[in-house]
């Protein structure tokens, strides 16, 4: 039975005298090898040129700031909990006095370490993020020399706080996010 | 001994010794290049603009990489074999008639090293001891896969040799010469056209066997690197293995020139006597022709080695000995026909 109708019955025959000489599959085949010589190359030379990568793309994790550059995350550990792959340590630590303009709430992370090896890039930690500090980004984690450098700690994490160092997670925000409303969790929509 | 004759060939030796070199190193780069193109990829483009720097960096690499000569290998023969590869490529640049001759101020300076009067039959004997830089090669590096290489690289030579042989023959009945200038004169002027036209299956035979003369796809089996490893230069390093594919690419070079010479009227084109241009600058138009035919022929041996799969090693013995031979002998029979009943 045909399921589709994309199957081809190859049917093996002998060749005949004009076949037998080759030549004419030998110029049919330098045709095509002549028109790839005019067609665009498909490289994309990478370090000058980066390839397009789609909107959603789940990159290297970026840790946020809210508007006055304090961090967002609480160090609440959620998304440790939801990594499947264990790649997200975290350590807590209660804020100071005079803390106030570098942290938004009382508790902060003082540790925050994702092991890019580990990482599978699946976007839990920030589904499960209440607290919009977590997004992946469209940056793609660079190649290291030791296994040691792939563990991120919050030097790297952590966005700027200048307008430059702030990196754009909108294409990441789901549209209610967008609009204002804060983050729901995905079992009361 | 006349010494102005000495200086001049002396000269003119230098420059086809760099020419040679220099196109069998920007081979190199044109093979990968063209291999890039016909792939839809860029190829070498890091070192200098384009990357027109990449051979001098693989010279500079094949120069400093570490000398290896095996233990159970014959060191003698292992250190000559390529050395006889290299020397054979470029002993055959000699016969080639590069262009017409130069005149300064009364004193002709012409552009061939040796015009034998037989060239061909140089020719030929020249290329067989090429053979034996390869089989030299192959066996004093006590591997099986060099000594494997080396045994397909001397039958494919033997093979094909054969029928490359009858095509010239075909070509000397018209020709009634074995001297590259006058086939190559006998192309030009009133009522010769080029010899692809009068011998388009002696042409055919001879590119074929020229493919499998030089090594190169779809006769690689010799260095079939997914079957032998290396093929014959397995064992090689450094500047050995650098002498081995440099006289391949060398090889290509003459034959290009060769196939231009004999088939394609070297260094003449259709109309070239009716522009009436002074003696120099013809000659130099003329070495410009023949040059513009031989790069077209080098970019046809890269076109082909991208296009076609590698023959299989019976395959190879069939189409030389079943096919070639015969058709190359017959074509002779057709020829001398033709010559004893129709002029």
């Amino acid at each position: 039975m045909q399921l589709t109708n994309r199957s081809k019955v190859v049917v093996k025959h002998d060749l005949n005298w004009v076949e037998k000489l080759y030549l004419p599959a030998i110029f049919n085949g330098l045709a095509i090898t002549i028109k790839h010589l005019f067609k665009k190359p498909a490289t994309v030379k990478y370090p000058e040129q980066k390839r397009e990568i789609a909107s959603v793309y789940r990159g290297q994790h970026v840790l946020k700031r809210d508007d006055k550059g304090r961090e967002n995350c609480t160090a609440c550990g959620l998304c440790a909990v939801a990594c499947p792959a264990e790649a997200i340590s975290i350590e807590a630590a209660e804020r100071k006095k005079g803390e106030e303009h570098l942290y938004r709430e009382e508790k902060y992370a003082a540790k925050y370490e994702i092991n890019m090896l580990r990482c599978i890039y699946c976007g839990l930690c920030e589904e499960a993020c209440p607290k919009d500090a977590i997004y992946l980004s469209d940056r793609i984690v660079p190649t290291a020399f030791t296994r040691g450098n792939f563990v991120y700690g919050k030097d790297v994490l952590v966005e700027g706080i200048d307008a430059s160092g702030r990196v754009d997670v909108s294409k990441r925000k789901k549209k209610y996010e967008m609009e204002g409303s804060p983050k729901q969790p995905l079992l009361n929509k | 001994m006349d010494w102005a004759l000495l200086l001049d060939k002396t000269i003119l030796i230098v420059i086809i010794f760099a020419v040679s070199l220099g196109i069998a190193a920007y081979s190199t780069y044109g093979e990968r290049k063209i291999a890039a193109f016909l792939q839809d990829r860029v190829g070498p483009d890091r070192a200098g603009p384009f990357g027109l720097l990449q051979p001098i960096a693989d010279g500079v690499k094949m120069f400093t990489k570490e000398e290896i000569i095996p233990n159970a290998s014959d060191k003698f023969l292992f250190i000559i074999g390529p050395c006889i590869f290299m020397m054979t490529a470029l002993m055959t640049s000699a016969i080639i008639p590069w262009g017409k001759s130069f005149n300064f101020g009364g004193h002709e300076f012409g552009l061939q090293v040796a015009d034998l009067n037989v060239g061909l039959l140089y020719l030929f004997a020249v290329v067989s001891i090429g053979g034996y830089g390869i089989m030299i090669g192959g066996w004093a590096s006590n591997n099986k896969f060099a000594l494997l290489g080396a045994l397909r690289a001397a039958s494919q030579m033997i093979s094909y040799e054969l029928a490359m042989g009858m095509s010239i023959v075909a070509l000397l009945l018209i020709n009634n010469s074995l001297s590259l200038r006058e086939i190559v004169d006998g192309q030009a002027g009133d009522g010769n056209v080029w010899n692809v036209v009068r011998q388009p299956v002696g042409f055919l035979i001879f590119l074929i066997c020229a493919f499998a003369e030089c090594n190169r796809a779809p006769f690689d089996l010799p260095e079939s690197e997914s079957e032998l490893v290396g093929g014959y230069h397995t064992e090689f390093s450094s500047m050995k293995l650098g002498l081995f594919l440099f006289a391949e690419y060398i090889n290509m070079f003459i034959s290009s020139a060769i196939i231009a010479s004999l088939y394609f009227g070297g260094y003449h084109f259709p109309g070239i006597d009716s522009l009436d241009l002074p003696q120099n600058i013809a000659a130099i138009v003329s070495v410009a022709v023949l040059f513009a035919k031989i790069l077209f022929f080098i970019f046809f041996f890269m076109w082909v080695r991208w296009t076609l799969p590698r023959f299989r090693y019976d395959q190879l013995m069939n189409l030389g000995w079943k096919v070639l031979i015969p058709l190359s002998i017959i074509n002779v029979l057709v020829t001398g026909a033709w010559i004893t009943f129709f002029k």
